[in-house]
């Protein structure tokens, strides 16, 4: 190492997450190959690469929900502050009430919008611990949060799943909160919502950068550009490139980047 | 290109075949129809001639009929030369209290293995569980009466010392085993139909599989595992030959598991062929036969309902 080097890491932000020679097999299907990236805290970075890059196996990997499909292995370290989340000791429960996740599509779950929001605490957290007025405090504040709490206090006992699209995205959002994560994962959070619902959404994914990680994946170069502040850029399951957004898409180093962000292929 | 080529050569026989299968196709197509038409209608059809025809049986003794009796006298005396009685009181208490100690096992058990195959398990292990259970849905119910006359009796009168090994407690045990596979299989496909991204959303809130189970499953498929208990009622209902060999057939209002009692379906089953036809006894019978019917299509209306809630909850 360079002693220069380091002095430069000292300067710069701890990183939340890092990973070291990720490599995951969906049977024989290598999907990740030796990924290694550093992501700071208090920004967004966006995962972008053509359908197939593994981008979203990455993310996957960030909480171990990808372990749902049962083929799957996984070598390598996933570092989320200074902790292998690959190690044989860490909680899959602890570990993802600090690592939220929002899916592509909105998936509240079948139950009020109220329940929605204390579902994470629930299973976190013994029965009576919370008392009533802690429980309305909490949703209030999770959805002041969102911006949805004007729309819906009226209607917290009815169904999430009857709210538009746009306001259950910000409810899958408004969940994570009271469990006060370190890192929120976004697959696509806006690829489900019209133009206007995008805008909302990536302001709200913005107001939201200072307090948490946030890791988007996105298909759209457009959301990318105007929505991050790094970009990692992936193809066939490798880390191609890695920097400030605006470097990324005005002068990558590598070419495979230039042809992806100029809309060669993709 | 070579597939045209190949197609242009055998282009005259083949358009010739095609041109008459269409002509027939033609002329063929309002027969077939008509003939699945008819299919569809014999439902219909029979439902209500077997209506009609127990009805018809029944319908003379209505006027006769001390219907206040009927339902509310424990005596069931048909064959008496002097006085014959007519109560069904201890068979309807029969039909239910057997019905509802099958219901105990059989929930716990068909929701638990439905649970188990749905979410729990992958690949050969679900694929062979689901074909037993499916065979164990097969077994004639002569084979579980006979399992419970000589197999499962004798185990109850060791472990119990009870008198007779065939009562109350064997009969539901008997019943409740039969009605778990319909309710295995139904509530698997209720459970089967969550969409996944409820599953994925509650995992990714952490958690576990059993809190996914109760807490997420359970509410979004609570009608359709509704449904499979009610359905498994109406098997349990329906039953005959299970209960006749494994209940003791008395007729008396149980009063512990290890009373023998009768049933409603085995009253018909055993009684009929000895009653002559026309005779009150006969048609008494038939009477039963229609308490029976009316309670199963209660049974299964409520049943079909929930499951068009389920459909409506998800179109939603």
């Amino acid at each position: 190492m360079v002693p220069m080097m380091t002095d430069l890491e000292n300067t710069t932000p701890t990183y939340t997450l890092q990973t070291r020679d990720l490599n995951l097999w969906y049977g024989d299907f290598q999907a990740l190959k030796d990924v290694t990236v550093n992501i700071k805290p208090g920004i967004i970075t966006a995962l972008i690469g053509p359908s197939g890059c593994g981008k979203t196996t990455l993310l996957r990997c960030l909480n171990r929900i990808n372990e749902r499909y049962g083929n799957v292995t996984t070598t390598g370290e996933v570092n989320i502050l200074g902790k292998n989340i690959y190690d044989d000791d860490v909680s899959l429960s602890t570990l993802r009430k600090s690592v939220g996740m929002v899916f592509q599509r909105p998936n509240p779950l079948p139950i009020s919008i109220y329940e929605n929001i204390l579902f994470g605490i629930r299973s976190h957290t013994r029965r009576r611990e919370y008392k009533r007025q802690q429980q309305d405090e909490l949703v209030e504040l999770a959805l002041r949060d969102v911006q949805l709490w004007d729309e819906v206090k009226d209607k917290l006992r009815k169904r999430a799943t009857h709210l538009t699209l746009e306001q259950q995205q910000k409810l899958c959002i408004a969940r994570l909160l009271p469990l006060k994560p370190e890192v929120i994962l976004m697959d696509e959070p806006c690829s489900a919502l019209d133009a206007e619902g995008i805008e909302r959404i990536e302001e709200l994914i913005d107001g939201l950068r200072e307090k948490y990680t946030i890791v988007m994946v996105t298909h759209n170069m457009a959301q990318a550009r105007r929505a991050s502040h790094e970009c990692i850029f992936m193809l066939m399951g490798r880390i191609i490139e890695h920097g400030p957004t605006l470097d990324i898409f005005l002068k990558p180093t590598q070419p495979d980047t230039e042809m992806y962000v100029r809309g060669r292929y993709g | 290109m070579s597939n045209g080529s190949g197609n242009a050569v055998r282009k005259p026989r083949a358009r010739y075949i095609a041109n008459a299968m269409r002509a027939f196709g033609d002329r063929a197509e309002p027969l077939v129809e008509w003939t699945i038409r008819l299919c569809g209608w014999s439902a219909i059809l029979f439902v209500f001639s077997i209506f009609f025809f127990i009805f018809r049986e029944a319908a003379p003794i209505f006027g006769e009929l001390n219907w206040l009796e009927f339902f509310t006298s424990t005596q069931w005396q048909p064959s008496s030369e002097v006085h014959p009685r007519y109560g069904i009181l201890a068979l309807l208490v029969g039909t239910v209290s057997v019905t509802t100690l099958a219901m105990l096992v059989a929930v716990p058990l068909g929701l638990g293995a439905a649970v188990f195959i749905s979410e729990f398990c992958t690949g050969k292990l679900k694929e062979s569980l689901k074909i037993l259970i499916e065979l164990l849905a097969a077994i004639p119910s002569i084979v579980w009466g006979f399992i419970g006359y000589m197999v499962l009796g004798p185990i109850i009168i060791k472990l119990t010392g009870a008198p007779v090994g065939v009562n109350l407690l064997n009969g539901g045990l008997i019943l409740g085993l039969m009605s778990v596979p319909i309710i295995v299989s139904v509530g698997e496909d209720a459970l089967k139909a969550v969409p996944d991204s409820f599953r994925e959303a509650a995992v990714s809130l952490g958690a576990s599989r059993w809190e996914v189970v109760y807490r997420v499953l359970f509410p979004a498929a609570k009608n359709g595992l509704l449904a499979a208990v009610l359905l498994g009622v109406g098997r349990a209902i329906g039953e005959t030959m299970a209960v006749l060999m494994c209940t003791g057939h008395a007729v008396q209002i149980p009063h512990s598991l290890l009373d023998p009692v009768r049933t409603l379906t085995a009253t018909i089953a055993s009684e009929l062929g000895e009653s002559a036809a026309g005779d009150p006894h006969y048609r008494v019978l038939f009477v039963i036969g229609l308490v029976l019917f009316a309670i199963t299509f209660a049974v299964n209306v409520i049943a079909d309902l929930i499951v068009k809630g389920v459909r409506n909850e998800q179109s939603r």
